[in-house]
């Protein structure tokens, strides 16, 4: 039985310790807003943030989070108030599908805590999440319009 | 106008299914209508006391705002209250118990408004009349008196009455025969750039997917079938994986396919990846690209061939002409690369067959499951989610088959199968390959006299639907080609004229792929034109225009003038322009790109100019449009499936890349509606995409690009 941090509780979770963390957000804690796309740290839809930093979550074994502070799309809004990029994203209506969107938003929120001004060149460089609905263009303009609200 | 009404009598049936039971973040059908004080007022339109209106919505969504854009015109005709809309999916066993009263489910070929806008604005128009005539006969006035604006009825003596207060007396009344539908010009919810409805729950990760479903008891299965197409199971051996943690069962499908079921997927992934398996693939396991290849271009020289359009003697007219220009060009498969890999969720008795999943066909979902658990369609019934992409690919029902065949081995137990994304890369359904050979004759004035375009390769209907050819043809590999029609017409005017189709059909299994046949056959026709304006010393648009009919020219116009096609670029910079006719839409492009001395291609800018006839919300036009060039421009750049000893070669995003945000041009986009018809907006542009680009290579480096994708091509000059 592992326990972990995950949006400022503790849980407990029972898998075995190679499970990555996406699918122990998943399956185990039934936590679904962490998406699978890929498995092999490609697409970026499994995207959360471990002590802060953006993390591919497929790539992390259950025994690598101890003590860790997770955070996932779940966890960003605050007192049913959305965080700044979220409220970007309600605002310029970026997600077509939605399914990458889980981790796009924590992507950018991660780009904007370490870069509150971020650059196009900066965007480009942090944002390497798969869309294929092709919402690149609102999740650019969505980033700068957080950057300045 | 006036028109007759088509709709069914309400029948409202309470929902005997427990799908209202399971949390699933989103609306259900019926979940909405169990209340008795909710009425419905016909099959489109359920209004709640408190005014919520709910519309239903027989199209899936799948992120191309369908939804939005249909629950808008509904609203528009119903005079309703914007912020009280809300949506629901009725089940497609719902439709089949109501005589089809939505018609059709199938959401593809970009026809979710096109095809529906008038049956759905009848709907909203119905309910409208109807709370009118309720309030009319409580206040003893004329309907005529009455008017109907943002949910509320009023009467010119100052009496009014909430949509919500009038719901009940309102569903009590007979349908209205006639409805009058208003003129588009004076809309005031449709045509608007609304936000999409389904927006928050997408931010939150509240929204349900099919592969979020959960419920009690759930288990979880992951499939390997064979990884050649056609091929089947030998034999495996379940004892070597049965103890693995989580593991419950070990079991094959269609004799073609092995899963394991666990109580989560990384337990059932992990025990079927060290499940032995062997696999019967016959002479299939001998087939090699090269192959594939060599029976395209055999299909080039073909003595028979499918026409597809024909004017006068093109084989004449090019041998009498004083220029003779000729190339050959290709196109290979893609894969969808849908974003959430294919998934179901199904439940088996010998009562009831129940399935939970993303579908762009839920007629034919239902049908599947039907096949597969060998029960009346009566005792078995789809959810639908939104998808996390469809692209065509999940119009196929194969996963919904699997899924049901594997919870009918496992009665009462509710079975999610997800595939991989291995899984979901080797067993797509591909954008069909296609070679094509173009022969144009020009005149000494270099008129354009004689064209003949010879394609040869894959039919997606003699695979899929070969009750939908014609006499052994498949109209639809004509499409950006076809001899007039509403669909996909071929725009430019050339005296003598020959399209014809040598078919040659690989055993890999192809599909219908966003924008479709449109895709391949605007690279030929739109490149070629570039090589034949060259040819005949024109510029490439001065050219166009000479031939092409009035919409496709103002669209292309449109395009043009706003991307200043002709005026001075940034150094090094160029434009590539590219038009076709696709879902009923007129479609033109323009990329501004360069090409470094070392041969790296930058696309800067697309300016895309789009006439659907009718717009319903363009600000989700735009947002298709900018989707669609990451879709072709993916495909142009990286798309390629290949196939080595019979089976797909690509198994994820590390050897099937995709466009990222860092590679994104701006996209501008152009709408230019030119009203009296209904085009769609999901597909169409995607077919300018390549052309475009590759027409502006050409300008940069003088290197033509005939074959795809762009990242085996090299750019650099001279090389
Ligand atoms: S699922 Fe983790 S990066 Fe794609
Ligand atoms: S919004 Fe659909 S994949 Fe990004």
């Amino acid at each position: 039985m592992a326990v972990l941090n995950v949006n400022g509780k503790s849980v407990q979770a029972s898998a075995d310790p190679r499970t990555p963390l996406l699918w122990v957000l998943r399956d185990t804690l039934g936590m679904t807003g962490t998406k699978y796309g890929c498995g092999i740290a490609q697409c970026g839809a499994c995207t959360v943030h471990i002590d802060g930093v953006a993390t591919r979550s497929c790539q992390v074994p259950l025994s690598a989070t101890n003590g860790k502070k997770i955070t996932t799309i779940e966890g960003l809004a605050q007192d049913g108030k959305l965080n700044k990029i979220q409220a970007a994203w309600l605002a310029n209506d970026v997600p077509q599908c939605g399914y990458c969107q889980s981790g796009m938003i924590m992507a950018a929120t991660a780009l904007l805590a370490a870069k509150p001004n971020p650059t196009d060149a900066d965007i480009d460089a942090a944002m390497t999440n798969v869309c294929r609905c092709g919402t690149y263009q609102q999740v650019r303009e969505a980033i700068h319009a957080a950057a300045k609200a | 106008m006036t028109i007759q009404t088509s709709l069914g009598r309400r029948g409202f049936l309470a929902s005997t299914t427990a799908a209202g039971a399971f949390s699933l973040g989103f609306s259900f059908p019926w979940a909405s209508a169990q209340a008795a004080e909710v009425q419905e007022l016909n099959a489109w339109v359920v209004i709640h006391p408190d005014d919520k209106v709910v519309i239903r919505i027989a199209r899936s969504e799948m992120g191309q705002g369908t939804l939005t854009g249909l629950a808008q015109l509904v609203a528009e005709e119903l005079e309703c209250d914007w912020s009280k809309v809300t949506t629901e999916y009725p089940t497609p066993s719902e439709n089949v118990r109501r005589n089809r009263v939505w018609k059709n489910y199938s959401t593809g070929g970009s026809r979710g408004i096109r095809e529906s806008n008038q049956y759905v604005r009848e709907g909203g128009a119905i309910a409208r009349e109807m709370l009118i005539a309720a309030a009319a006969a409580e206040w003893k006035v004329p309907a005529a008196e009455c008017k109907a604006a943002d949910s509320k009825v009023t009467h010119s003596s100052g009496k009014s009455a909430t949509y919500g207060q009038l719901a009940a007396a309102a569903a009590k009344l007979e349908l209205p025969k006639e409805v009058k539908l208003k003129d588009p010009k004076d809309w005031k919810v449709a045509g608007k750039p609304l936000k999409r409805l389904d927006t928050l729950p997408k931010l939150t990760g509240q929204m349900t997917y099919g592969i979020d479903i959960k419920m009690p008891g759930m288990l979880t299965a992951s499939v390997r079938a064979c990884p050649v197409h056609g091929g089947k199971l030998k034999s495996f051996d379940a004892a070597k994986v049965e103890k693995m943690p989580g593991v419950k069962q070990v079991l094959s499908i269609d004799n073609n396919a092995v899963v394991v079921v666990a109580d989560t997927y990384w337990n059932a992934k992990q025990a079927l990846d060290k499940l032995p398996v062997e696999w019967d693939v016959g002479k299939l396991g001998e087939v090699q690209q090269d192959q594939i290849t060599a029976m395209l271009k055999e299909g080039l020289g073909a003595s028979e061939a499918f026409v597809g359009n024909k004017a006068g003697d093109a084989r004449a007219a090019i041998d009498g002409a004083a220029k003779k220009v000729e190339a050959v060009y290709s196109f290979p498969w893609q894969h969808h690369v849908n974003m959430e890999p294919m998934n179901a969720t199904a439940r088996f008795t010998r009562e009831k067959c129940e399935v939970w999943c993303g579908t762009q066909n839920g007629e034919a979902a239902l049908a599947a499951a039907a096949e597969a658990a060998e029960l009346p369609v009566a005792k078995c019934d789809v959810y639908k989610t939104i998808l996390g992409t469809g692209f065509g690919r999940r119009g196929r029902a194969d996963y919904v088959r699997q899924a049901v065949l594997v919870a009918k081995q496992m009665p009462g137990t509710p079975v999610k199968l997800i595939w991989s994304r291995e899984e979901d890369m080797t067993h797509g359904t591909y954008h069909p390959t296609t070679m094509c050979k173009l022969t144009g004759g020009l005149d000494k004035d270099g008129n354009l006299v004689g064209l003949h375009v010879r394609i040869s390769g894959q039919s997606i209907l003699a695979a899929l639907l070969p009750q939908n050819l014609q006499n052994g043809m498949d109209p639809a590999v004509f499409q950006g080609f076809a001899n007039g029609g509403p669909e996909a017409a071929y725009g430019y005017t050339v005296p003598n004229l020959l399209v014809d189709h040598a078919m040659r059909n690989p055993h890999l299994t192809p599909g219908f792929w966003r924008g479709v046949n449109t895709n391949q056959n605007a690279v030929y026709m739109e490149c070629f034109m570039d090589e034949l304006a060259e040819a005949a010393g024109q510029d490439p648009l001065a050219f166009r225009m000479k031939m092409l009919k009035p919409k496709y020219a103002a669209v292309l116009k449109a395009a043009t003038d706003k991307a200043g096609y002709g005026k001075p670029l940034p150094a090094g910079h160029f434009h590539g322009i590219a038009q076709i006719m696709g879902y009923g839409s007129y479609v033109a492009g323009v990329a501004e790109v360069s090409v470094s001395a070392d041969g790296v291609l930058k696309v800067h800018k697309i300016t895309a100019a789009t006439d659907p006839g009718h717009v319903v919300n363009p600000a989700q036009i735009e947002r298709q449009v900018a989707g669609s060039f990451v879709y072709g421009l993916s495909a142009a750049l990286y798309g390629e499936i290949t196939l080595k000893d019979g089976a797909v070669e690509q198994t994820n995003f590390d050897s099937y890349n995709v466009m990222r945000i860092d590679e994104m041009p701006k996209v501008e986009t152009v709408l230019a509606p030119s009203g009296g018809f209904w085009g769609g907006v999901g597909e169409p542009t995607i077919a300018v995409a390549a052309p475009a680009v590759l027409n502006g290579i050409y300008k940069a480096t003088g290197k033509r690009v005939r074959e795809l994708p762009l990242m085996h091509q090299e750019l650099k000059k001279g090389a």
